[in-house]
């Protein structure tokens, strides 16, 4: 994975509310490979009509933001379902970071480990950076990893994330790789488990194979 | 030592090591897949990497599967996700219940069904819905593709450890009021993020009261509130629900498991960063009227005056109409929330000599589930009342496999999310019990199943 300190662009608004990873992706999207391309498919059902024709209303859809790298959200964004074709969907768009108050905790995981940034800001906070979003142009924000900032204009906003993403976002860390230099432990817990839990392994009865 | 949560000893016994951040690296004791895993499964292809521990992996069809003309797979998208789930079981040597299997059925149905579910197991599953499983005492949790991955490779997992809540439900439930009803209130009363970095213990005598089946719908909607898992508390009801399952423990092992499983219970005294009561005695048969499981009242109540306009625009509602008063178009029972043969027993009590107003699926949780439905003739009870039968599967409340409501539709539905279009583009959901969707079924709107005029006989 590639590291990731900043991103910087135009921040498109959402403004939603409990954005479940069924909006983000709906469910007839995900027999696709990933090799196709998930872009097309974020938000589709509330980008476009029954008959593919844009929402204008959807912020995504207006001109000044279809290119916006980052995403403005109101609380418990990507809650719901664990498909993690919903960061895929984000990520091939072109999207690099959310904001929101607070984030589902499966879609949070998710989005770590594949370069997407969650920043988490206070409600108020939140409030004031849609209401600036909408109001003007198309403003560029600076999202800055390491400072745990976001700025733009005269405005500045610290953001938290769990530590161990920040780290992991900042050092491109394969998470497979880390965790098989632990191997030696690993191998030494299985071979604790036939005294300490050894009823744990399953045996099926021999009338199931 | 000091007083320990139940959740905080299952967590305990599964640390493989520590980091200076905080995190754990946790072993996986078993590891469920399904055909939604193979994103997860290209990753091991890129990497030439195989299955760590394939005996503690097991595949089921579920998601995709169809549930109607079975065996024939007429959409070639949907043959392919299924034919993709048992190539990558061939090739990485792990058991699949695929469709032609009598055990197949919904991942969290199967599984504590053949006892793969254990007290004080760690267990996972590309599925938000694995907290059901913590109706066990397991700690049991949804991850994302990469997380699959990484547990397919390692059979670990790193984790932050949640902070703890105890939720305690006291009273007893009325008639017809159900675990389901118990699970939306816990949802309105925590809100759709309130438990959002928590393990939830649910306690009280209302909680030791339910069924297995009941306590697996409460864990099952927990992560509704955004909660990372949810545990019971192993008892008597646990053990004999388990004891003889084709994949628990036998004879001695049993005995020695039982005995562990014993020790599991919270210490006295042991700290909660959050507590919250409910009374069961209080509650109503609730159902949703928004787009979010928290958007929940009795269904006595009116649809709130100051909802937001986007939700009653989508859902076709006017602010202050009566619950009662919403006519729906169609109904579906089943799911891994509410599918198993406690909950079709449930639905078929009400529809037994009553016939429907509207047309209906009946998708049973598991295969096991549908032969044991047809053994005590429910299956008959809702095919005369001209409900579909049909066989098992994830089914209209992910509508991965082509059961959907066409838009607009309104069903009343025992599943789990209300989101939009969750059940197809425009669909309106409405969640509720079995009993109630069996009573909505029955006079074409939402209605109190307590308030049903009796049969004549």
């Amino acid at each position: 994975m590639q590291p990731v300190t900043t991103v910087t662009g135009i921040a498109c608004p959402l403004g939603l509310a409990n954005v479940d990873t069924d909006q983000i992706i709906p469910a007839r999207f995900m027999v696709r490979s990933r090799a196709e391309g998930y872009g097309r498919c974020l938000f589709h059902d509330l980008r476009f009509d029954a008959g593919g024709v844009p929402n204008a209303d959807f912020a995504l859809n207006q001109p000044r933001f279809t290119a916006a790298p980052v995403l403005v959200a109101r609380g418990n964004f990507g809650s719901g379902s664990s498909r993690e074709a919903a960061v895929y969907a984000l990520w091939d768009f072109g999207v690099r970071c959310v904001i929101a108050p607070s984030f589902g905790d499966i879609f949070a995981s998710n989005a770590t480990k594949n370069g997407l940034l969650t920043a988490t800001i206070g409600e108020a906070e939140t409030e004031a950076l849609l209401d600036l979003l909408s109001a003007k142009g198309a403003p560029e924000v600076t999202v800055d990893l390491a400072a745990q900032s976001i700025t733009t204009g005269d405005l500045r906003i610290t953001f938290a994330i769990d530590p161990t993403r920040r780290l992991q976002l900042l050092e491109g860390w394969d998470d497979i790789d880390l965790t098989l230099r632990h191997r030696a432990a690993i191998d030494a817990f299985k071979r604790t488990l036939a005294s300490t839990r050894p009823w744990a392994v399953p045996t099926p009865r021999s009338a199931i194979g | 030592m000091n007083a320990r949560t139940l959740f905080d000893k299952i967590w305990d016994d599964h640390v493989v090591a520590t980091r200076d951040d905080g995190e754990a690296l946790l072993w996986v004791d078993r590891h469920f897949v399904h055909e939604g895993s193979h994103h997860a499964f290209r990753t091991l292809d890129d990497r030439t990497a195989t299955v760590a521990e394939p005996a503690l992996t097991f595949g089921v069809a579920d998601h995709y599967v169809p549930t109607l003309g079975r065996p024939m797979i007429v959409n070639q998208d949907i043959a392919g996700m299924i034919d993709r789930l048992s190539a990558n079981a061939r090739k990485h040597r792990f058991r699949l219940f695929d469709l032609a299997d009598p055990n197949q059925g919904i991942v969290h149905v199967v599984g504590p069904e053949l006892g793969l579910t254990l007290p004080g197991l760690l267990i996972v599953c590309g599925d938000s819905h694995t907290s059901t499983h913590g109706a066990f005492g397991a700690y049991a949790f949804g991850i994302g593709a990469s997380e699959v991955a990484h547990v397919l490779t390692t059979q670990t997992l790193w984790q932050r450890k949640p902070k703890r809540m105890r939720i305690t439900i006291n009273g007893t439930l009325g008639p017809h009021v159900s675990a389901k009803d118990l699970a939306l209130s816990v949802i309105v009363a925590v809100g759709a993020n309130g438990a959002h970095g928590y393990a939830l213990e649910y306690a009280g005598r209302a909680i030791v009261a339910l069924s297995m089946e009941g306590r697996m719908t409460l864990c099952n909607m927990s992560i509704e509130a955004g909660a990372r898992c949810a545990v019971i508390a192993p008892d008597e009801a646990t053990f004999a629900w388990l004891r003889d399952r084709t994949y628990a423990p036998s004879g001695p092992a049993f005995e020695t498991a039982m005995a562990h499983w014993r020790t599991l219970a919270t210490d006295a005294g042991a700290r909660f960063e959050r507590e919250l009561a409910l009374d069961a005695t209080d509650i109503a048969p609730m159902v949703t009227w928004g787009t979010s499981p928290d958007d929940a009242l009795p269904i006595n109540a009116l649809v709130p005056i100051d909802a937001r306009a986007e939700k009653l625009a989508y859902m076709g509602l006017t602010p202050g109409m009566p619950l009662a008063d919403i006519a729906i178009d169609r109904a579906f029972i089943g799911s891994c929330t509410n599918g198993r043969l406690d909950d079709l027993r449930a639905a078929a009590a009400v529809l037994r000599g009553r016939s429907a107003r509207v047309p209906g699926l009946v998708s049973p949780g598991s295969s096991a589930v549908k032969r044991a439905a047809e053994a005590e003739g429910l299956d008959r009870v809702f095919i005369a009342a001209g409900l579909t039968w049909a066989a098992s599967g994830c089914s209209m409340c992910v509508g991965m496999n082509g059961d959907l409501l066409a838009p607009l539709e309104r069903c009343a539905s025992t599943t789990n999310r209300n989101f939009r279009g969750r059940q197809g583009p425009g669909s309106r959901t409405h969640l509720m019990s079995p009993a109630m969707v069996a009573a909505a079924v029955v006079t074409g709107r939402l209605t109190d199943v307590r308030t049903l005029p009796p049969l004549e006989s």
